[in-house]
């Protein structure tokens, strides 16, 4: 079996301030972690390697060189192979050339049988990443994964979450899976996984490495790009009801009707 | 303060202080209130390998020493000084074996205690014997290639949980010292038995129970060291534990200082913050100054014990009896800085306060450290030695 783990190194957000000159991120002084929801995609890649008795979890991430932080926390956590897509090519990538370029890795390292990241990154939020690397090796792809069953004669059985309930499938493997954190409860570091991880050479590829379109790549390979980041205004105004909850309603109700708004009893059945 | 540690020992301290923030300091009220020992805590710092850090290489240990056992006791108390026993006695149990163990003996346990697959415990008061240890009745008779234990222990931590035992015993009570020797008895031997589970003021995660001998028979394969060492492997290993008690001590002193700050920061009184008022101020200045003579003590005297000094009964007598007095003191500031809510049970530091005091009792009360201090330096002092 083998597993490949794409990570996203990001900023810490529990540290993140906004510029508010600037409306941007100071990232200065901010630690770089794994992002969270990837943590639980490791964490699960190792489980389904020591569940299956074996395989190899080779954890993949695209960023700069100092990612390589990142991918020893992973290696200190089980992962078994770190490899980093480095190049100044694959610099101010969107969603759509990160895809293409961890694809790409993904492709070169040959034979994946699974591929697990989190839902999304909690810098960029977009949760695209996972479905575009499918797309790209044209492989399916499952999101929100909250519970794998079993993986058995080329098939992985599991379940999706949805906003009410789940969903149970039954997948060809390959396949690219993203993650909730609802998944399972990841493990910290030990010791000697720490020591192994420090001494864990961490292979770079760039793009001469990669068997790839270089105007799909970075900025030139991104069609959206961002323009401005910034804090939503804080409302103005507003009204507070004071009193007990119904009271309050009462209240409430009584001025949106004096707004003109109407209330209507549903219907049964 | 920089106390200098190599990049592994700070990498310890993080991982151990990882696993107090984020897995003991949520559950160590709920474990206090139901007396219920930490089953679950031994398996996380087993598999972070932190059982390992004092355990030789030979048995899957990581090599180091005293220290590495402090560092990692004094960040598990900062959390719970209950629940860091779970370590600290296992310890306990686990340096004589390291200390006197033949090769067969240390094959036999210490990889698996280095694991966290199992725990160890240490066996020497009892009922009428206390800081009079000489006083004990437990005997070891020899008959053939056995030899057969009777006789109750008594406040044994982590009696009932721990897998394997440290017992000493008399093999001839008419020789006194002489005729004692250490035993290692695994739970379930036959005449092994355990009695009550103690109610205790604090470390309430911890079980504390009486060792009950009743024609318990042990092969003469399971002495540790030789027959009359007994109480020599009974002092050497205090000698090697005391800094952990130390780091205990700092621990919980240093957890209860942290409430205390952030708390008087937040307390407003008058209009401001109560750490706006010089009475409070001095109070936390001398709690932080006391820690950092208490920390720096402890891992000093680790250090030296590391370092294979011979003579390091006095330096771990002083480690233990200043970091223990100092965390009673500290935590009843604390308790006294958080006032009304510093009392209440809901709050943490009136738990801290109850953990601190057995520090200044267990392992060797105060009152027999400070004989030891001071014979020690009474016996430097007619060699013409200098302390």
């Amino acid at each position: 079996m083998n597993i490949v783990v794409c990570i996203k190194q990001v900023p810490d957000t529990t540290d993140v301030k906004i510029n508010p000159e600037t409306n941007t991120l100071i990232r200065e002084g901010v630690a770089s972690i794994i992002n969270p929801f990837d943590v639980y995609a490791l964490e699960e890649g190792v489980r389904i390697k020591e569940r299956q008795g074996g395989g190899t979890v080779t954890v993949m991430s695209m960023g700069p060189p100092q990612a390589d932080v990142s991918l020893r926390e992973a290696i200190s956590v089980g992962a078994d192979e770190a490899i980093l897509l480095s190049d100044r090519a694959f610099a101010g990538a969107d969603t759509l050339a990160t895809a293409y370029t961890l694809a790409a890795g993904i492709k070169k390292l040959g034979d994946a049988d699974i591929i697990l990241m989190g839902r999304q990154a909690i810098d960029g939020d977009t949760g695209q990443v996972g479905p575009e690397v499918a797309e790209n090796m044209g492989i399916p792809h499952i999101t929100d994964v909250r519970k794998i069953e079993e993986i058995k004669d080329g098939y992985i059985t599991l379940e999706r979450m949805l906003e009410e309930g789940y969903v149970r499938l039954k997948v060809k493997l390959p396949i690219v899976m993203t993650v909730v954190k609802e998944i399972n409860e990841p493990r910290l570091p030990s010791l000697r996984g720490k020591m192994n991880a420090k001494k864990k050479e961490i292979t770079v590829w760039g793009a001469p490495d990669l068997d790839i379109n270089t105007q799909r790549l970075g900025l030139t390979g991104s069609p959206t790009q961002v323009v401005k980041i910034f804090t939503p205004p804080k409302p103005e105004g507003g009204k507070i009801f004071e009193g007990g909850a119904s009271e309050a309603v009462n209240e409430l109700i009584k001025e949106l009707q004096g707004a003109g708004i109407r209330f209507g009893r549903k219907k049964e059945g | 303060m920089n106390y200098f540690l190599t990049e592994e020992q700070r990498e310890i301290q993080a991982l151990a202080a990882k696993i107090a923030d984020e897995k003991i300091r949520p559950i160590a009220h709920e474990y206090d209130e139901k007396e219920q020992f930490p089953s679950e805590i031994v398996k996380v710092l087993g598999d972070a390998d932190l059982y390992r850090v004092f355990i030789p290489e030979a048995y899957g240990g990581l090599g180091g020493g005293v220290l590495e056992m402090s560092l990692v006791v004094e960040q598990l108390s900062r959390a719970c000084g209950g629940i860091a026993l779970a370590y600290a006695a296992s310890g306990l149990g686990i340096i004589p074996i390291i200390l006197f163990g033949n090769e067969e003996q240390k094959q036999k346990y210490l990889p698996k205690l280095a694991a966290g697959e199992i725990i160890a415990a240490f066996a020497l008061t009892e009922p009428d014997a206390g800081s009079d240890a000489g006083a004990i009745k437990t005997t070891a008779i020899k008959n053939g290639d056995n030899y057969v234990l009777n006789g109750t222990k008594q406040w044994i931590s982590n009696g009932g949980d721990a897998a394997i035992y440290t017992v000493i015993t008399l093999t001839d009570p008419t020789r006194g010292a002489r005729g004692s020797a250490a035993f290692l008895v695994d739970k379930g031997h036959p005449g092994f038995e355990f009695g009550k589970k103690e109610e205790k003021m604090g470390i309430k995660a911890n079980s504390t129970r009486e060792l009950i001998f009743q024609d318990c028979k042990v092969p003469k394969e399971n002495m540790l060291g030789k027959d009359g060492m007994g109480f020599m492997v009974a002092m050497k290993t205090f000698d090697q534990s005391r800094p952990g008690v130390a780091a205990q001590a700092v621990g919980i002193a240093q957890g209860a200082f942290e409430v205390a700050l952030q708390y008087s920061q937040e307390r407003k009184q008058f209009g401001k913050p109560i750490s706006a008022f010089q009475g409070v101020q001095f109070m936390l200045a001398d709690m932080a100054t006391q820690i950092e003579a208490a920390r720096a003590l402890t891992y000093q005297s680790a250090r030296t014990i590391d370092a294979g000094e011979k003579n390091v009964a006095k330096d771990a007598s002083m480690a233990k009896v200043f970091a223990s007095d100092t965390a009673m003191r500290v935590t009843t500031d604390a308790v006294q800085i958080l006032g009304g809510y510093g009392y209440m049970r809901e709050y943490p530091v009136e738990k801290m306060m109850r953990d601190a005091k057995i520090t200044q009792i267990y392992e060797g009360t105060n009152q027999i450290q400070r004989e030891v201090i001071a014979m020690n330096l009474i016996k430097e002092s007619v060699r013409g030695k200098k302390g």
